[in-house]
């Protein structure tokens, strides 16, 4: 049910502000976790693990939404190397948004530790307890939030760039307010 | 839509403008860049992190790549936890209500050196890791003192560098662990156990205490602030330092495996019940001798492993992974032992290659 418009709908802009929130604030808490000896580590630690998969169960639902509802086109005259880069930076976010809770999941599973989300609730351990395999998905997990921490702020770069540069209504596409694109 | 025919609403920005348009969104991606390199801890050097204490840890002597960072050294045993279902009044963790449950642990000596002679291991430890039918973990580390040397992670990071390697002498100054007790009177539980408690030839006869506080969180949601300690049931048979020395470097495990070879052994899970008053946060303090015990269930050690291809090997016994019905108390080592347990586990993880596993038959290269 594709259609032309020129905003993304309500229920995508609310999806992406929530997804926005969360992922913030879980680079932030796990950064801030693996830094420190005090006892927030163990609140930290608490969070990171159900709001991440809280984030893989919003994305899949969103990533659902997004082939469903589509999205408004960029401007005609926004130059192909600009599309392209929009294109491909939202492909990797979307790519990260997935890959990072599954990858801190198996590394737990990896690392034979129990997946507790809350109390008695916990998650089945889906890979196989190895070492080695922990070993990759351990740097994997911090290399990956590096490089979500960096495409976010590309992101963010870009859509500032939309708003006051170019004013072109992308940035009030999703956000609601600035600029329209004339 | 398009807006090639039609003329742009935007005045045109001067070259000026766009430029400090861009520069203020430049500073927006250096201030979110500095604050989340603030929140991770490059920017504050003197910030205690999981990395520096387990670097501190490490320069102990001897090559501790490929194992743990403290209690390096350890032999792996499976067995059974026996609950009595006594504790089912205070907590509902699953393994606390009458049943069996399957146990991996670890003995092991607080060193730092994984090659060390067992005669260096003054502190024993014991780990284990309880497991219920519906998958609820109980890991817990246990040491044979009756107190903790300090009260929180600062200063175990400042009595860990008194025991570092000094390059020029390649020993640890002993002088400086001496002005760190002097300094530090709420150790002086721990000196004087260090000092008068005897030395035995095993792990077997040694009583092993949580030191840590925890809360027991019972059916109605009320929390019982608690210690435990695996108590054995054979006595423990002193025996003269000298004569330790004459026993060979791995005296610890010899002893394990002859006893097992015997039948197993048993330990009394004891659970101790603070009064309104004793500390929850400071494991320097014991607890008057009158409080309320509780024999919670009984640990059967049946079988023992060398620990490179042993089934303790890979786990990481943090005592904070707790089943519904335990948690932690206030008490600020726990969460640095949690998250320093969790660093020298990813760093010992990545180095396999530095304690290789024994190849068996059909083993891949």
């Amino acid at each position: 049910v594709r259609t032309e418009r020129d905003s993304f709908s309500g229920l995508q802009r609310a999806l992406h502000w929530l997804t926005a929130i969360m992922v913030l604030t879980m680079l932030f808490i796990g950064v801030g976790m693996v830094s420190t000896l005090k006892p927030a580590f163990l609140t930290l630690v608490a969070i990171h693990k159900p709001l991440g998969i809280a984030i893989l169960a919003l994305v899949i639902f969103r990533i659902g939404v997004r082939l469903w509802l589509g999205a408004p086109p960029l401007p005609g005259d926004l130059p192909r190397i600009q599309v392209l880069a929009a294109k491909l930076s939202h492909v990797a976010l979307y790519a990260l948004l997935i890959a990072m809770p599954l990858v801190g999941w198996g590394m737990l599973s990896a690392g034979g530790y129990p997946i507790v989300l809350y109390g008695p609730i916990h998650l089945p351990e889906f890979l196989p307890h190895d070492d080695r395999l922990h070993a990759i998905l351990r740097t994997a997990h911090t290399v990956l939030a590096f490089m979500f921490f960096a495409t976010i702020l590309l992101h963010v770069a870009a859509a500032l760039f939309h708003a006051w540069v170019r004013r072109d209504g992308v940035f009030r596409a999703m956000a609601g307010i600035g600029p329209r694109n004339q | 839509m398009s807006d090639e025919e039609n003329p742009a609403r935007h005045a045109p920005l001067s070259p000026l403008a766009v430029g400090g348009r861009l520069a203020v969104i430049g500073a927006v991606l250096f201030i979110s860049a500095v604050a989340f390199v603030y929140v991770g801890g490059w920017l504050s050097p003197n910030r205690l992190t999981p990395g520096r204490m387990v670097a501190a840890l490490s320069d102990r002597g001897g090559n501790p790549l490929g194992h743990r960072r403290n209690h390096a050294k350890g032999t792996c045993f499976t067995g059974v936890f026996e609950a009595n279902g006594a504790a089912s009044q205070y907590s509902v963790a699953p393994m606390l209500a009458a049943g069996r449950y399957p146990v991996i642990g670890r003995f092991a000596i607080a060193v730092g050196n994984p090659d060390a002679s067992d005669i260096m291991g003054r502190v024993k430890s014991m780990a284990v890791r309880i497991v219920s039918p519906d998958g609820q973990e109980w890991r817990s580390g246990m040491n044979n003192i009756p107190v903790f040397v300090v009260s929180n992670p600062r200063d175990f990071y400042e009595l860990t560098l008194t025991q570092d390697i000094d390059p020029p002498t390649g020993k640890p100054d002993p002088a400086a662990t001496k002005r760190f007790f002097a300094a530090h009177p709420e150790s002086a539980p721990f000196v004087e156990w260090n000092q008068t408690a005897p030395w035995t030839a095993s792990w077997a006869d040694q009583a092993y205490n949580s030191l840590n506080a925890f809360r027991f969180i019972d059916a109605g949601g009320t929390s019982h602030l608690v210690r435990w300690a695996m108590e054995p049931e054979i006595s423990p048979t002193p025996v003269p330092h000298a004569a330790l020395a004459t026993m060979g470097p791995n005296f610890l495990e010899q002893d394990l495996f002859r006893r097992l070879a015997d039948g197993p052994l048993t330990w009394h899970l004891a659970v101790t019940f603070a009064e309104p008053g004793d500390p929850s946060n400071d494991a320097t303090k014991v607890w008057p001798p009158d409080r309320k015990r509780v024999d919670v269930g009984t640990l059967i050690v049946q079988k023992a492993e060398a620990e490179a291809d042993g089934p303790c090997r890979d786990f990481n016994y943090d005592p904070t992974i707790l089943p519904n019905g335990i948690a932690v108390s206030d008490d600020p080592l726990l969460a640095a032992r949690s998250a320093a347990y969790a660093k020298s586990f990813d760093l010992r993880t990545s180095e396999v290659a530095d304690y290789p596993y024994t190849p068996g038959p059909g083993d891949r290269p």
